[in-house]
């Protein structure tokens, strides 16, 4: 799990431009599963058949992550960006971004308070003396990541882009896990959620599900003086209960929460004030689908050193590869 | 010119009819089939060879204006912009109220009048008015309804031979694209899409995408140049006459970087000038489309527009031209690809 994990977040796909974290994604799977393709907005889709008789579940992780685009190149060779889904400015100043062929630059900032900082008075610096030089190595219409290396802090680990290359690494090991089923599974890994969950809305339409599961990131509750939630890191997976995109079905709430406490595996209930995840979108497609969404807890998350417990992932893995093997009589 | 007669007509969002009634009959003799869907969308199919690529190409109807939200007892009559419109544009505009284009002009109270903090900030849409010379509600209510559009009464003009001046570029002038375009023979299939309710959500590009099912979209869009004294360099979002501009993400959408590659090496191979839109803002008919069903790769090709939202928007007529001859370059290549290839 450890090496899978660090391969996908160190790996380039901002929201929009999936596809070198999409091919590895599916030469570590395919030899698991049935039948694996890309759709025309850039999802991978893994298709394990069932033996018969059983429902079609479509499982959702992410595989973009938030990084930039650049919008101009001065003469002097900096670059102006805008960002690509949710960049807080704040976190931004001395972090490093990295293009899609390797360019490295560092984000600096404009004179003036802190405080006042926007993403307008912040640059990047590729370490070139002009524009010339500049445009040689990166054009306007680019997409950057962050820059970050993946760390094992023993029972935890730390790096970018944990949102959501945490909950593909979930569905990677499931997939590996998972033994025969009277279900159809389609494990998606979603192209541009950070932007707007897109990918997900187009795929669910294409396979047409009973049950939607997205596994995706939540925030906590258990730094410092920390905004009020009651999720926080180790204590099992995170069964959700609501966000600004998604009331989780009762009956898929009914089915995770006795799962859990069937197969012992470690679980707590989330309630987000704010945020959303592909489950938004899945459940309002065609006529609508029963769909919930399985949290792995994260702290710092849009930041470039994102926090998740291993025992965590471990749980949200065994959850999601529970509902696999499951009768789902809730859904009956 | 139909460009002329487009941005003065009057359409606001769900009320697009004086213009689709302006271009039914000019895509008539263009088109092998053509309907008005629910949502009212103006919809033209071009018939092409099967195997080729079902492009959509969409140009929104609508434009920003103003609604009439309530009439005060002195007869002046409140309102709210629809869609997104500045409110320091508005004071002292003359507007054409209502299906009957009853004129009147935006009032507010006069400078005299305004304490000295008034004067710092800009007066919001609230303390304005809409006056059509009328001294009490019933002689208002006479003339106009709660629910009337009011919209800017600029008309379309010629300025130093190379821009052109008018109060709705966006979209008409993409509707003007489409239509220019359509007059050509591109030998590829094409559903022309003049959509309605772009400017309040991407609406009517919604389900006229469901019902078109195309292969690939582009949106024909307006869209703006902040390449005015005072802007730094890295805030102009599009530079007026430098070619038309290529989306490379907005809000709405991040179109398909392979037609975003076939669209710039097509401009390139055949001289025509283009720019790359250097902001992120705002959103397009693209978006909706790009979403429909299982997914449409799209993109989003738009002429830069000076003052866009305003009662006076610019273009250049040399913009305009090389848009409709690069999208026209690619239907040609459309008709030598696959479908599978793209």
């Amino acid at each position: 799990m450890k090496e899978t994990l660090r391969t996908l977040v160190e790996s380039f796909g901002p929201s929009g431009h999936e596809s070198e974290i999409m091919d590895l994604i599916e030469d570590m799977i395919k030899e698991y599963v049935d039948d694996t393709y890309c759709d025309s907005i850039g999802n991978l889709i893994a298709v394990k058949k069932g033996t018969s008789g059983g429902k079609r579940i479509m499982f959702a992780a992410h595989a973009d992550e938030i990084g930039v685009v650049v919008t101009h190149i001065d003469d002097n060779g900096f670059l102006r960006f805008a960002s690509v889904g949710g960049l807080s400015p704040f976190t931004l100043p001395g972090n490093r971004v990295r293009f899609a062929d390797g360019t490295i630059g560092v984000i600096g900032r404009e004179k003036g308070d802190f405080k006042d900082i926007t993403l307008d008075k912040l640059f990047i610096d590729i370490g070139v003396a002009d524009k010339d030089e500049a445009a040689a190595a990166v054009q306007v219409g680019d997409f950057g990541i962050m820059h970050q290396e993946c760390i094992d802090l023993g029972r935890r680990m730390t790096a970018k882009s944990m949102d959501d290359r945490i909950g593909c690494v979930v569905l990677i090991e499931t997939i590996k896990k998972v033994q025969d089923t009277p279900h159809d599974l389609f494990f998606v890994f979603t192209a541009q959620e950070e932007v707007g969950i897109r990918g997900a809305r187009t795929s669910a339409f294409a396979i047409e599900p009973d049950l939607g599961i997205a596994i995706d990131v939540t925030l906590t509750g258990d730094t410092p003086e920390a905004p009020r939630m009651e999720v926080s890191l180790g204590s099992g997976a995170a069964i959700k209960i609501k966000d600004s995109s998604l009331i989780t079905h009762p009956k898929v709430k009914a089915l995770m929460t006795r799962l859990a406490e069937a197969g012992d595996i470690a679980y707590q209930y989330e309630v987000l004030e704010r945020g959303g995840t592909d489950a938004g979108a899945i459940h309002l497609s065609r006529t609508g689908v029963p769909s919930g969404t399985i949290s792995i807890p994260c702290r710092y998350v849009h930041s470039v050193s994102e926090m998740v417990d291993k025992n965590d992932v471990q749980a949200c893995i065994d959850l999601v590869a529970a509902i696999c093997g499951d009768d789902l009589k809730e859904l009956q | 010119m139909l460009l002329a007669q487009l941005t003065d007509a009057c359409g606001g969002p769900g009320h697009e009819e004086q213009v689709r009634n302006l271009l039914r009959p000019e895509v008539t003799p263009l088109a092998d089939e053509i309907r008005t869907d629910a949502m009212g969308n103006l919809i033209a199919v071009r018939k092409g060879p099967k195997g080729n690529p079902h492009v959509m190409l969409a140009a929104h109807m609508d434009e920003v204006c103003l609604m009439v939200t309530s009439i005060e007892k002195n007869g002046m009559l409140r309102f709210r912009p629809v869609g997104g419109i500045d409110p320091r544009v508005l004071v002292a505009k003359s507007v054409a109220v209502g299906s009957k284009q009853i004129a009147g002009v935006i009032g507010a109270k006069p400078i005299h009048q305004q304490q000295a903090s008034e004067r710092e900030r800009p007066m919001p849409v609230d303390q304005l008015y809409i006056d059509l010379g009328c001294t009490s509600r019933d002689d208002a209510g006479r003339l106009v309804n709660i629910g009337d559009y009011a919209y800017f009464t600029t008309k379309y003009e010629q300025l130093n031979g190379q821009l052109s001046k008018g109060k709705a570029f966006d979209d008409r002038a993409g509707c003007s694209m489409l239509l220019d375009l359509l007059r050509r023979d591109h030998n590829v299939a094409i559903s022309a899409a003049f959509t309605v309710q772009e400017e309040v959500g991407l609406r009517g590009a919604a389900t006229a995408a469901y019902d078109i099912q195309p292969d690939l979209a582009v949106a024909l869009e307006a869209t703006a140049a902040a390449d005015t004294p005072g802007a730094p360099d890295h805030k102009h979002a599009t530079t007026l006459g430098g070619g038309p501009c290529l989306t490379f993400m907005d809000r709405s959408v991040i179109p398909n970087p392979k037609l975003v590659r076939r669209l710039q090496t097509l401009a390139q191979q055949h001289g025509i000038p283009f720019q790359m839109r250097r902001n992120t803002a705002g959103g397009t008919d693209a978006g909706s489309i790009s979403l429909s069903r299982t997914g449409v790769p799209s993109a989003v090709l738009a002429l830069p527009c000076r003052y866009i939202h305003s009662p006076v928007s610019l273009l250049s007529r040399a913009d305009y031209h090389h848009a409709v001859e690069l999208m026209s370059a690619f239907l040609h290549s459309l008709a030598e690809s696959e479908v599978d290839s793209l």
